[in-house]
């Protein structure tokens, strides 16, 4: 398709020629209404006119008879005007008036006719039109009364070419800003299609240029932009899935295989069987574990996960997995202390979110312990808001993560070096991160001095709760809560 | 114990038909949905055990159908979809319990056999008796040999579902969706350590230990006569 095809297919063409068709529309029907009124006006005050002048010269004659006439059209011929006037004797001959000749259709006429007739002016005789009226006399008199109504047709014809110029510019201009606005438009889009064609030839690299006007050509390359963002997200995540599928879980795998083969090989009683079978299903629970795990991830990492739970209260939450996880840690000398002021309530997966905190206290419990002082072998939970976010804040007092290192400890499969030696996935951040991308939120880690302190916020999701955020609603629940809750041991 | 499986793969359904006949119970087995639900709907069976892909129509469509026509058969939906939403699904469409893909044998005997017990009419019970330990679901207080035994909301809560299930194997799992009404893995056995103290409240000063650890599989409250 040419260029040039393309301008004429554009909306922006198409919208302007309907905008040049209705405007035209509504001139012509404007111009022929005035037209047509003026018209009218003009032509009764001809008549009008005529039949003032009639009525005068009737005067006369009733007064004077047909000298009094003569005397009087021949007073008002003189003065120049558009008045015509002419008194005929009974052989058509002109007695007096300021038009020259009689046809012989205005002779035999009766009442209104309208005529052509010639009159003297620039240099030579016209044609004009004129209306008159004819009124037979006593004694085969007759008195011809008109008006000249050239200046009638004239306007009429002013008209006419106003409208015609008029209709033609409005044409000319409007096909012209269509057209215009068409190429501006198509231009735009031509280069966002170039654009994205050479992004995704590059395979993501590169983003479509924004010009910051925010209009919605603008918008829609910011989300031009976000699509991208997201499918190199995608592609990216399968990438490392794969990798560390290859990675992480053929080890295991191996392991597994090699124990089998182990036991086969060295034979041995039914003792040692039993032994290497309970050894094989204990691994293989493992990579179930992590298996499910990776799915789980991935599954809410895709989005084919939307959140659409019901509220829940997280403060609750938090509450109840801190509980679950009391015994654990205490028998690891450690404490679990919640503390929170009462936030809004959350839209989401009650389960993955309490299984994000799981996940924290897990790791609390784990890396918190043997670095801890006496004083400080506590691990806290806070929860707090933070505008329409609230943040759920786990912290222990380990050995806590090198500020170098903290961006890798996030990545899938991560166990950083200090980690190798315990129990584990590796992939519990990466689900907390998860979870918390998938509520709006996401994940930081702080320095706790000493301690690791990781920081996981979610969305109030609903706009209703964002708007009640300092209303009624929310300190009437301050008065129900406590504001401090505490599970201490 | 009559157990009818419906599952199509003949590995897999070969399998559990086996292993259920050695745990003594007896099993049938029908390979896919519409056998399954004939069978199901033709003579009585104690539990189903129904996986959820299965060819001419699908598990859920079958358990729909049997509830439908008034079999009230408890199922328990096996699936390799195991996210929370897949679990949420299969429950609603009235399976009564959900297991995912793989799983050790020891928990589906488990859950069948809670599944069964569910079944018959001892539920609205007030009072559990296990040996000299009673527990009152009305004022629920907890006494052993008269003595009252003081325990935290979440202890009694794990008490009362051991001793509904008493003299029956309870998976870690188990505990955890309907204890805690968690249905994720808490990686970490914490489990163990809510058991061992409630053990430590109900079991310590007494000679005969009641609850039990059953190695490979969870825990069983009795007191060794059932």
């Amino acid at each position: 398709m040419t260029v040039s095809l393309k301008l004429l297919r554009t909306t922006a063409f198409r919208l302007s020629l309907l905008y040049v068709a209705i405007f035209g529309a509504a001139g012509a029907a404007v111009i022929a209404y005035t037209y047509w009124n003026a018209q009218t006006l003009v032509s009764r005050q001809i008549d009008s006119t005529i039949e003032a002048e009639l009525r005068g010269l009737a005067e006369q004659y009733a007064v004077g008879g047909l000298q009094r006439l003569s005397q009087t059209i021949a007073e008002r011929s003189a003065t120049p005007g558009n008045s015509l006037y002419l008194l005929t004797d009974e052989k058509a001959g002109r007695v007096v008036g300021n038009l020259r000749t009689v046809s012989p259709e205005l002779w035999n006429a009766l009442g209104q006719v309208e005529f052509a007739y010639r009159r003297p002016g620039g240099g030579g005789f016209e044609d004009r039109m004129a209306i008159v009226s004819v009124v037979r006399l006593q004694g085969g008199f007759r008195l011809i009364v008109g008006r000249d109504v050239e200046e009638r047709r004239e306007f009429a014809g002013l008209i006419r070419s106003a409208a015609l110029w008029g209709l033609a510019t409005l044409l000319i201009t409007g096909v012209g800003v269509g057209l215009f606005v068409g190429r501006r438009l198509l231009q735009r889009i031509e280069n966002l299609t170039r654009q994205s064609h050479g992004i995704m030839a590059a395979g993501m690299i590169g983003r479509v240029a924004l010009d910051g006007s925010g209009d919605e050509i603008d918008r829609l390359a910011a989300n031009l932009n976000g699509m991208f963002d997201r499918i190199e997200r995608l592609m990216q995540g399968l990438r490392e899935v794969s990798d560390n599928i290859a990675h992480d879980l053929k080890t295991p795998l191996n392991r597994l295989r090699n124990r089998a083969e182990a036991a086969l090989r060295e034979g041995g009683n039914a003792q040692h069987y039993e032994e290497a079978l309970r050894d094989t299903i204990e691994e293989g629970d493992e990579l179930i574990r992590t298996f499910d795990a990776l799915l789980n991830i991935a599954h809410m990492e895709a989005g084919a996960r939307s959140v659409s739970g019901a509220e829940f209260d997280l403060c609750a939450v938090a509450r109840d997995a801190a509980e679950l996880y009391e015994p654990v840690a205490e028998a690891h000398g450690l404490s679990i202390t919640v503390t929170g002021a009462p936030v809004m309530p959350i839209t989401g997966e009650r389960q993955l979110i309490a299984q994000a905190i799981a996940n924290l206290l897990d790791n609390a419990i784990k890396y918190g312990a043997p670095h801890a002082s006496s004083e400080t072998r506590g691990i806290a939970l806070d929860i707090a808001q933070q505008g329409p976010k609230v943040e759920i804040a786990i912290s222990d007092h380990g050995a806590g993560i090198a500020p170098g290192q903290r961006g890798k400890a996030l990545e899938r499969f991560v166990r950083l070096e200090a980690s190798r030696s315990k129990p584990g996935s590796g992939l519990g951040l990466s689900l907390v991160a998860a979870v918390a991308r998938l509520h709006g939120g996401d994940v930081r880690l702080e320095d706790n001095n000493p301690g690791l302190k990781v920081v996981f916020s979610v969305c109030g999701v609903n706009t209703d709760a964002e708007q009640s955020q300092n209303s009624e609603a929310i300190i009437a629940k301050e008065h129900e809560m406590n504001p401090a809750i505490s599970v201490t041991t | 114990m009559r157990v009818l499986i419906i599952e199509d793969d003949a590995k897999t359904a070969a399998y559990l038909e086996k292993a259920l006949k050695e745990s003594g119970h007896s099993a049938e087995v029908a390979s896919d949905g519409e056998a399954g639900l004939d069978a199901a709907a033709s003579s009585e069976f104690d539990v189903l055990i129904v996986d959820r892909m299965l060819p001419k129509q699908n598990g859920l469509a079958v358990i729909q159908a049997l509830r439908k026509s008034g079999v009230q058969t408890p199922a328990l939906v096996l699936s390799a979809l195991g996210a929370v939403d897949d679990r949420v699904q299969g429950l609603r469409a009235g399976g009564d319990d959900y297991l995912a893909k793989p799983f050790a044998f020891s928990e589906l005997l488990a859950r069948v056999e809670a599944l069964a017990r569910r079944a018959s009419p001892e539920e609205s019970t007030s009072r559990y008796v296990v040996g000299d330990l009673v527990l009152d679901r009305l004022t629920h207080k907890v006494t052993r040999k008269g003595e009252s035994l003081p325990l935290q909301p979440r202890e009694y809560r794990l008490l009362e579902y051991l001793m509904k299930h008493a003299g029956q194997v309870v998976t870690r799992t188990m505990l955890l969706e309907n204890v805690w009404d968690y249905h994720f893995d808490p990686q970490t056995n914490v489990i163990d350590v809510h058991i061992s103290r409630l053990r430590a409240k109900i079991d310590k000063n007494f000679e005969t230990p009641l609850l039990q650890t059953v190695r490979g599989a969870g825990y069983m409250i009795g007191d060794g006569v059932a």
